[in-house]
């Protein structure tokens, strides 16, 4: 590679093309966003440059004879335990540009999966499972305030309910899509998950990008976010969707606000964002106007007003090391919904540093949070959501059993829609149509076939769901909720298993 | 009668469309070969992408009702099927005198120059669905009934 | 309901065609002097030239007539019509009566006043039979000269040439094809027939033909004093409407037989359509005979509906050929030679080397005219312009001009109406 700077000499793909299949139908050259192929006019072919490509594999899915393979480039340091080959990559980059590190979709490094130490039970003998193809089972979940105390009285119909309760959210599964906002993604994937979550009967959030008019159709459907920056929040945003979710943190970047390049804000962005067009959408890291626990409740109750108290309000937290002390506070502040969001939640655009190195797993947040809500005798008071690289309905299923009500999913949705993690979301070049709005790009997501793939997922998930409540012998997610002994603990130390509130395996 | 219909708003210019038309009428019925030898024989796609900046989208004979090439063919090579209401093409009788290419204002008549013959969309008869419906990786070409 | 045609061209298959589209039941017959049904009058040229066979020349299948419950009488010529008793008259006496006439006789040849005329070896090409008469005498005939410089002579002289005859042309016009196409594509088709042995001599005409005392023919005597040695002359000046049946019914007659938006004569059950109609020309407006194979069907169609009950308004005809010389394709359509100072604007591109040209007319932000030679796989996305009327923006010009027409030129409300009617848009159905 002559003349090229040194970061991009340790590039990490290479192209593999098979020349013997290779019919120079240029395929690949259009579909790649990168630059990486072209049209190697001396030799009459397609060629690529490697330094470009950054192991998204668009060009190897549509291939028509498969003759790329993308795969790692091989050249590797010196072994070195210490200074692994992407801590050296990422020092050349900063010592050619003197800037942050961005990265997009969450955390990869290999810190513990809580996830996969859990295990579930089954019934055996005692306990029959349950056939979930001939008895009903019951994923109903709704979101919102519980009540105390629940009185009831004779009337003329027979028993009625005196208590007034508090609004909820109703939901047909206990998976939502998470908050992703139109600007970090394609205005048709908000389509998308709109008739997605309506068709499975769950919600979807509009994160802070605001909420296009035309999608106001699907409020029932919709959790309206306002975050820091305030983007898009009016009257009308606020009475559209079935719920407001104040989000103070993301699991990603904890601390501080959302990042959307100028390059991605068109048009119809701005909009809906209401900012100029091309102007850098940056949130601030607090909200300037909640400075303690105080401000966040005047916040809510705010929202409330605004709402005519017709809609729960949520406040969505990262995940940190006192969290439960700050769900706690949140719930005192009236919040009808926590939403807590781990250290492994996907992003648009990031410091790579910040979502590498803070926040801390969901699964320990959660457990420490339910269990922190229960000694101080106030779960009923708002219910749990979570969110942060929840990867299959195994996780789904265990989280609920560490005490969350429901699940966001993020990074699983726009994987259902063909997202490969190359993690260039901040570009704007997604070459498969996810995280830009370019008019070229953004229409190789087709709304309808998105969320037929979307509501596939939950549709799916929610079976598998019900197979495992079945084979636990129960059939209402409702038992499994907060129900930690249906849980098991391998590969975890003492202290491990003491924050989940989980036993070892065999005990 | 089923046709195809094309959607600008989602054709993302990827052109399978034209390699599984052209794969469909070949003969090999392989790809490589009738992209590498076979096309030097004439033999091309019956369906074309246009692009206009941002906007592309594939097109392919709309056998119209009133078909305009069917007006213009001197040789009755191209005729209406009563039963099927499809424009069909009898290579037999084609002279090659392009007036077909002329008349139709959709462009959908391409030249086969090597066999003096032309090229036009036949629908895939013999498959269930139309090859580049099957070929289009974002639904880009539906494939359905919207006569009246 | 009983739907009579007379004549065998295109522009009676179109009108069964277009009746059958509405009435399904009523008789139709066919009544022709030509002793074989309906074939392509265009394909005599391929069929002198070889490339085709007595059996390819059948516009229709045999099954056509059969299924669509269609008479045919060959060989039967009309020489009567009584508008009022609604009956036609045979050669031989007998009445066929109509509830619905098409008059669909086409053209008959013109016959210049060329002295010494009459006798044998001089040959029109107009007929199959024609044809089949020069295909005979080419096999002994060793130089020929076409008189006429049009569609119909350079093919005939194309198809000669191709038996190894040594062809002359004659052409009255300062250029060959001077009605289809401009001077530069003109001159590059005579700079291919020249190529191919053809000899094209033009500003003069045929005064008379020099006949041995046998009477052959020994050769044609031009304007210009200048003789032309050949054994044979085949007469190709042009066509004229064949308006005799429709003045023996005492119908109205202009240029060609008179007929309204509906193809109706001044008989309304009396229709005409194809080469002896005198229709609208839809670009310039004017009312004139368009001799062209494709107006002559889409004249017939109309009718035929129009016969069958339907009120269609038949939009107007339009010239358009394609043709090709000797390998070298050309296609041409609309307004291709605007008068000066009349607002056309003209953009030529020519490729001397390549054998190329494209020529556009633009009339205020239409496009009305062009012609292609050589390059002309994308005529057809011109032709959507010129028939559909489209608005040509400064931007879409310069597309065209470049060579790339496109669908996609389309405003985006016609072409979903063309190409995706039924289906709404990303925003539209959310």
């Amino acid at each position: 590679m002559l003349f090229k700077p040194l970061s991009q000499t340790f590039h990490d793909f290479i192209i593999d093309r098979d020349k013997d299949l290779c019919i120079n139908c240029k395929v690949c050259m259009r579909q790649c966003s990168y630059g990486a192929h072209f049209w190697d006019k001396a030799r009459q072919c397609v060629s690529h440059d490697n330094t470009k490509c950054v192991g998204c594999r668009r060009c190897e899915a549509f291939c028509p004879t498969g003759a790329l393979n993308i795969r790692y480039k091989q050249s590797e340091f010196r072994q070195n335990a210490l200074w692994r080959a992407e801590y050296i990559k990422n020092l050349y980059k900063q010592a050619d540009t003197g800037g942050v590190l961005l990265s997009g979709m969450g955390c990869p490094k290999p810190y513990p999966i809580y996830w996969d130490n859990l295990l579930l039970d089954a019934s055996q003998v005692t306990n029959p499972s349950i056939d979930p193809l001939r008895e009903p089972m019951e994923l109903r979940t709704y979101l919102g305030s519980k009540p105390d105390v629940l009185s009831f009285g004779k009337g003329k119909g027979g028993v009625t309910l005196k208590t007034e309760l508090a609004p909820q959210v109703k939901l047909e599964t206990p998976i939502l899509f998470s908050a992703m906002s139109f600007g970090a993604i394609n205005f048709n994937l908000h389509i998308a998950m709109a008739r997605a979550a309506t068709e499975t009967g769950t919600l979807y959030n509009t994160g802070e990008g605001g909420l296009h008019e035309s999608l106001y159709k699907y409020g029932k459907n919709t959790i309206v976010q306002v975050a820091s920056g305030r983007f898009g929040v009016h009257r009308e945003y606020l009475n559209a969707g079935a719920a407001i979710e104040i989000k103070i943190g993301q699991g990603a970047k904890p601390g501080i606000g959302g990042h959307l390049p100028g390059e991605k804000v068109d048009a119809r962005v701005s909009e809906t964002r209401m900012i100029p067009v091309g102007s850098d959408a940056l949130s601030p890291a607090p909200h300037h106007d909640i400075y303690s626990i105080e401000d966040l409740r005047q916040l809510i109750y705010a929202l409330k007003e605004a709402s005519e108290y017709k809609k729960p309000v949520s406040v969505k937290i990262a995940a940190v090391h006192n969290s439960a002390a700050i769900a706690s506070g949140i719930v005192r502040a009236g919040a009808d919904i926590v939403a807590i969001d781990g250290f492994r939640g996907g992003t648009g655009a990031a410091p790579t540093m910040i979502r590498d190195n803070v926040g801390i797993p969901i699964e320990l947040a959660l457990a420490a949070v339910d269990q922190r809500l229960r000694d101080e005798g106030i779960r009923n008071q708002a219910s749990l959501l979570i969110a942060g690289g929840v990867r299959c309905s195994a996780d789904v299923i265990k989280a609920i059993a560490l005490g969350a009500d429901a699940v966001y999913i993020g990074t699983a949705a726009l994987l259902s829609v063909g997202c490969t993690l190359c993690g260039r979301c901040y570009t704007g070049k997604c070459p498969w149509g996810i995280a830009t709005n370019d008019a070229k790009l953004a229409k190789r997501q087709n709304p309808e076939v998105a969320a037929k793939r979307m509501a596939n997922l939950i549709r799916a998930w929610s079976h598998e769901i019900e197979e495992m409540l079945g084979g636990m012998g129960l059939n209402s997610i409702e038992s499994v909720r907060g129900n930690r002994d249906k849980l098991r603990g391998v590969g975890l130390n003492q202290v491990e298993l003491d924050t989940l509130g989980v036993k070892p395996a065999g005990r | 009668m089923k046709r195809v219909y094309p959607n600008k708003d989602f054709c993302i210019g990827c052109r399978l469309c034209e390699l599984a038309c052209l794969t469909a009428h070949s003969e090999s019925k392989d790809l490589i070969i009738a992209y590498t030898e076979e096309r030097l024989t004439g033999l091309a796609p019956c369906k074309a992408v246009y692009e206009n900046g941002p906007v592309c989208v594939s097109l392919s004979c709309r056998h119209c009702e009133d078909a305009f090439c069917v007006s213009t063919c001197i040789s009755g090579a191209l005729y209406k099927d009563k039963v099927s209401g499809k424009t069909m093409y009898n290579e037999s009788k084609c002279v090659g005198c392009w007036s077909c290419m002329m008349a139709c204002p959709y462009g959908a008549i391409k030249r086969n120059p090597v066999k003096k013959k032309i090229i036009k969309c036949d629908l895939c008869e013999g498959r269930e669905m139309p090859a580049c419906v099957e070929a289009c990786p974002n639904a880009a070409l539906v494939y359905e009934d919207r006569d009246e | 309901m009983k739907y009579v045609i007379v004549g065998s061209g295109v522009a009676a298959i179109a009108a069964v065609e277009g009746i059958r589209k509405f009435d399904a039941k009523g008789k139709i017959v066919i009544v022709t002097e030509e002793e074989v049904p309906t074939y392509g009058r265009p394909l005599i040229s391929y069929f002198l030239a070889g490339k085709i066979g007595p059996e390819q020349l059948s516009l229709r299948p045999e099954s056509f007539y059969r299924d669509l419950g269609v008479e045919v009488k060959l060989g039967t010529r009309i020489s009567g019509l009584d508008t009022k008793a609604k009956k036609i008259t045979t050669e031989d006496n007998k009445k066929i009566s109509y509830d619905r006439l098409l008059l669909a006789t086409g053209g008959k040849p013109f016959v210049p006043p060329i002295g010494n005329i009459e006798g044998p070896d001089v040959y029109g090409f107009t007929t199959l039979a024609h044809a089949e008469a020069l295909q005979d005498a080419a096999g002994d005939l060793k130089k020929a000269v076409v008189v006429g410089g049009g569609m119909i002579g350079l093919k005939a002289a194309e198809g000669l040439s191709g038996r190894d005859v040594s062809v002359s042309v004659v052409e009255l016009a300062p250029r060959v094809l001077s009605a289809a196409m401009d001077e530069i594509s003109g001159n590059l088709l005579a700079r291919r027939l020249e190529e191919a042995g053809v000899k094209i001599f033009c500003n003069v005409s045929a005064k008379k033909i020099k006949r041995a005392k046998n009477g052959k023919v020994q050769g044609v005597v031009l304007s210009n004093g200048a003789t032309l040695s050949a054994g044979a002359v085949v007469v190709a000046v042009g066509v004229i409407p064949n308006t005799d049946l429709a003045k023996a019914g005492r119908l109205k007659v202009g240029r060609g037989v008179v007929v309204n938006e509906f193809l109706q004569t001044s008989d309304p059950k009396v229709y005409a359509a194809g080469d002896l109609a005198e229709v609208r020309d839809m670009l310039t407006g004017e009312a004139g005979v368009i001799p062209i194979w494709p107006n002559a069907y889409s004249q017939g169609h109309y009718a035929g509906k129009n016969m069958a009950g339907a009120k269609v308004p038949y939009p107007g005809s339009m010239p358009m050929n394609s043709i090709a010389f000797f390998g070298l394709p050309t296609v041409s359509v609309g307004i291709v030679n605007p008068k000066e100072g009349q607002g056309f604007e003209v953009v030529k591109e020519l490729n001397e080397e390549d054998q190329t040209y494209r020529k556009l007319v633009f009339r205020k932000d239409k496009l009305v005219g062009y012609v292609l030679v050589g390059d002309v796989d994308l005529a057809g996305l011109y032709t959507g312009f010129v028939r559909f009327s489209l608005p040509v923006d400064d931007e879409i010009k310069e597309k065209l001009i470049h060579g790339e027409p496109s669908a996609l030129l389309w405003p985006d409300e016609f072409f979903s109406q063309q190409w995706n009617p039924g289906a709404a848009t990303a925003l539209g159905s959310i």
